[in-house]
């Protein structure tokens, strides 16, 4: 078990370029950390930075306080499990299992190479495969030989890189699930780089999240969720995605209004006071902050405000179901919005709004229609900066500190199952 | 399934399908028997020679009508014994050597080429694929001048650096595509699982790559074992010279006799090593070992 302690961690390779830049983190003895961001954002770089596979061009890279910046990968006691598997196709399950117990020979520290393998096999589950070759496994039996590999020696961390990008998506489910009990039940510091939000949000105690080769926020997934810091998090982290859209404070009639391209809305006092000053802010609104007005109880309808658009096309899900309403952004905000684009490694944006609406719903397209927006849990973003106007740093830093006590609690709880085992 | 379930669209469909497939598989085998028996009847027609006697030879029969073993005796413990057995050593010799040294200096080329990333090491590939084109026979007289001149001439290190030359290249070839498949992760794997370099190169890399070195030793060995220009021009006596040039030194039992049965006897000795070698690395020529160690 160990913490691992990155400051002002900087890779640079030859051209200059540098792909992880001044990245300072924390992780927790017990912590499970995902890196998450776009491709080519240094994620990767990062996790083999730490395990020693990339050397560390400045800053200071420090497992349970000690400099470890130039120790080889065999003498960092880390475990990690490959994008793609990397199991040696020459060995039996077994002898894949044990090679790092083989090489470790003397210092094993009781039990023996056997006992070992046969407890990290029922683990997984792959006792009945120990005496097969790893061309003739399914992707997701791989995929738990190398976590038996992982687990087999007690390594002061796991590092998993894209561990269940290979697997087909009811697979990658049921593995998600796996890891994060498996993490859990061990107690061991992990750190998991994927580009997969889902896999953030449902695995990390922190999500840390980077954008060429910058950490933008390290933040519990709600915080990130909830309180982003700033454009290229709050359009990150979510699906369907934030919508920004661009908008003019106006005093109008009952208030403060926002004039935006799909309509004016209103919006507290609070939140029009930081946008003072500014002729053009971006307004980011969740599309679930939308709703068909007619839907929304009387309680609820304060939070927010409505107003009228016109939705372009309707995707019904069953459970939900989007809107759409397209929009004319003028020249500055288009080319700012496809930037964000880029930076997020996703397609050309188009200048519309998602929204996601109640299933029971009966608006139509093509006609205007009353929709609600919750306000009160809108963000305003700066558009030369990007940052966000409206973070609540306090409330965000309650969620996380929320989180790590879930996490505390968890650890114990799975400490005192051990001993109970034992 | 059966075929009452079918329609008789179905049913006819099938029947066309199962048509076409055994007119594939007879076009396969008729295309596999022309070219075994182009390949394999020279070789019988040189075994089938190799047992007849001096007055069958030019009798326009296939087979031998009384078959003796005249001619092997003649080459092993006969006039020719000398000549014959002392270029088989040379042979063997001299393509073993140079084999070992064409493959250690191949692997470890190769593996730097697969590897890692420096300068030249495009120019390293493109010489050595020139120098594979370059034609044997305008090498040989300034190398038999510099041989002669430098004290090589007819001596084992005398064939064995041109034979390097020869087999170098294609060996390089070869194994660099070869190691490029081996996945570089298992070689990091190994060193988090607690690896020296040297320890996950020796356990990770080597048992992987075994079947391409030998796959590529093999190639190299035939090439330099079945060298005749090299070994006719750089050789004068029984020194250095190996067995495909000895064979133009036979001589028939009188001047008007023609060596022919010797000549085969001899080429069929030279080949069994050649056929025994493929059988027994057949196994390990078989690359198939790589699957599975990444997403199959």
């Amino acid at each position: 078990m160990a913490s691992i302690t990155l400051k002002n961690i900087v890779k640079k390779y030859d051209d200059g370029f540098p792909a992880v830049n001044n990245v300072s983190l924390d992780i927790a003895d017990g912590e499970f950390v995902i890196l998450v961001g776009p491709s080519g954002c240094g994620k990767s770089t990062l996790l083999r930075m730490i395990v020693g596979l990339e050397d560390i061009t400045s800053g200071e890279l420090q497992i349970n306080g000690r400099r470890m910046n130039e120790a080889a990968p065999k003498d960092r006691n880390l475990a990690m499990v490959f994008q793609n598997y990397a199991l040696y196709p020459h060995l039996t399950v077994y002898e894949n299992i044990a090679f790092p117990l083989r090489l470790a020979k003397d210092n094993n520290g009781g039990g023996s190479v056997d006992e070992k393998v046969q407890r990290a096999a029922k683990m997984l589950e792959l006792t009945e495969h120990l005496d097969r070759k790893p061309a003739n496994l399914s992707g997701g039996q791989r995929q738990r030989v190398a976590m038996g590999r992982a687990i087999v020696r007690e390594a002061d961390a796991f590092l998993f890189d894209e561990p269940l990008s290979n697997l087909d998506a009811k697979l990658r489910g049921q593995m998600r699930a796996e890891i994060a009990q498996l993490q859990r039940s061990l107690g061991v510091t992990s750190v998991y780089v994927t580009h997969d939000q889902t896999e953030a949000m449902t695995l990390g105690d922190r999500v840390a999240v980077l954008k060429r080769g910058i950490l933008q926020q390290v933040a519990s997934p709600r915080e990130l969720y909830e309180q982003p810091v700033n454009l290229f998090v709050a359009g990150f982290i979510g699906s369907p995605s934030m919508n920004f859209l661009p908008g003019t404070i106006k005093e109008g009639s009952g208030g403060t209004v926002l004039s935006t391209p799909i309509g004016d809305i209103p919006i507290p006092a609070d939140r029009a006071a930081v946008a003072q000053g500014r002729d053009l802010v971006l307004v980011g609104v969740r599309p679930e902050f939308f709703e068909d007005a007619a839907l929304v109880d009387e309680a609820k309808m304060s939070k927010g405000s409505v107003f009228t658009a016109e939705l372009s096309h309707l995707e019904w899900l069953g459970h939900e179901q989007y809107g759409y309403i397209e929009f004319e952004p003028d020249e500055k905000v288009g080319r700012l919005l496809s930037d964000l684009a880029a930076d997020m490694d996703a397609d050309e944006l188009r200048p519309q709004v998602v929204t996601t609406l109640s299933a029971e719903s009966r608006v139509r397209p093509g006609q205007p229609i009353e929709l609600w927006v919750d306000t009160s849990r809108i963000h305003i973003f700066d558009p030369e900066s990007g940052e966000n106007l409206t973070r609540d740093a306090e409330a965000g830093a309650e969620l996380t500190r929320m989180a790590a006590e879930e996490r505390e609690r968890e650890l114990a709880a799975a400490r005192e199952q051990d001993g109970q085992d034992a | 399934m059966s075929t009452e379930t079918l329609t008789p669209e179905e049913a006819d469909g099938q029947k066309h399908a199962q048509r076409a497939k055994r007119n594939t598989s007879i076009g396969w085998w008729v295309i596999t028997i022309v070219v075994a028996v182009w390949c394999l009847f020279p070789v019988a027609s040189i075994l089938a020679t190799s047992f007849k006697t001096p007055g069958e030879l030019s009798n326009g029969k296939f087979l031998p009508d009384n078959p003796s073993t005249t001619n092997y005796e003649e080459i092993l413990v006969g006039d020719s014994q000398e000549l014959f057995l002392t270029a088989l050593w040379n042979s063997i010799g001299i393509s073993v050597i140079a084999t070992l040294i064409a493959v250690v200096l191949a692997t470890l080329c190769a593996y730097a080429i697969a590897r890692l990333d420096f300068p030249g090491k495009k120019i390293v590939l493109t010489v050595s694929l020139m120098v594979s084109m370059f034609p044997v026979i305008s090498l040989v007289t300034p190398l038999f001048n510099l041989w002669r001149s430098i004290g090589l001439y007819d001596t084992w290190p005398g064939l064995i650096i041109p034979y390097l030359s020869l087999t170098l290249p294609i060996a390089i070839w070869t194994l660099a595509a070869f190691f490029q498949q081996i996945p570089w992760e298992l070689e990091q794997a190994a060193q988090v699982d607690g690896a020296t370099p040297l320890q996950a190169f020796r356990k990770a890399i080597v048992p992987l790559a075994a079947p391409g070195v030998f796959t590529t030793a093999i190639i190299a060995f035939f090439i330099a074992w079945n060298d005749f220009v090299y070994g006719i021009s750089l050789t004068s006596t029984e020194a250095a010279r190996p067995v495909p040039a000895a064979l133009a030194f036979f001589t028939g039992a009188s001047q008007f006799e023609s060596p022919t049965g010797a000549i085969s006897a001899a080429a069929i000795i030279v080949t069994i090593p050649v056929v025994l070698l493929v059988m027994l690395f057949q196994k390990q020529i078989v690359a198939g070992l790589t699957s599975g160690a990444v997403k199959g």
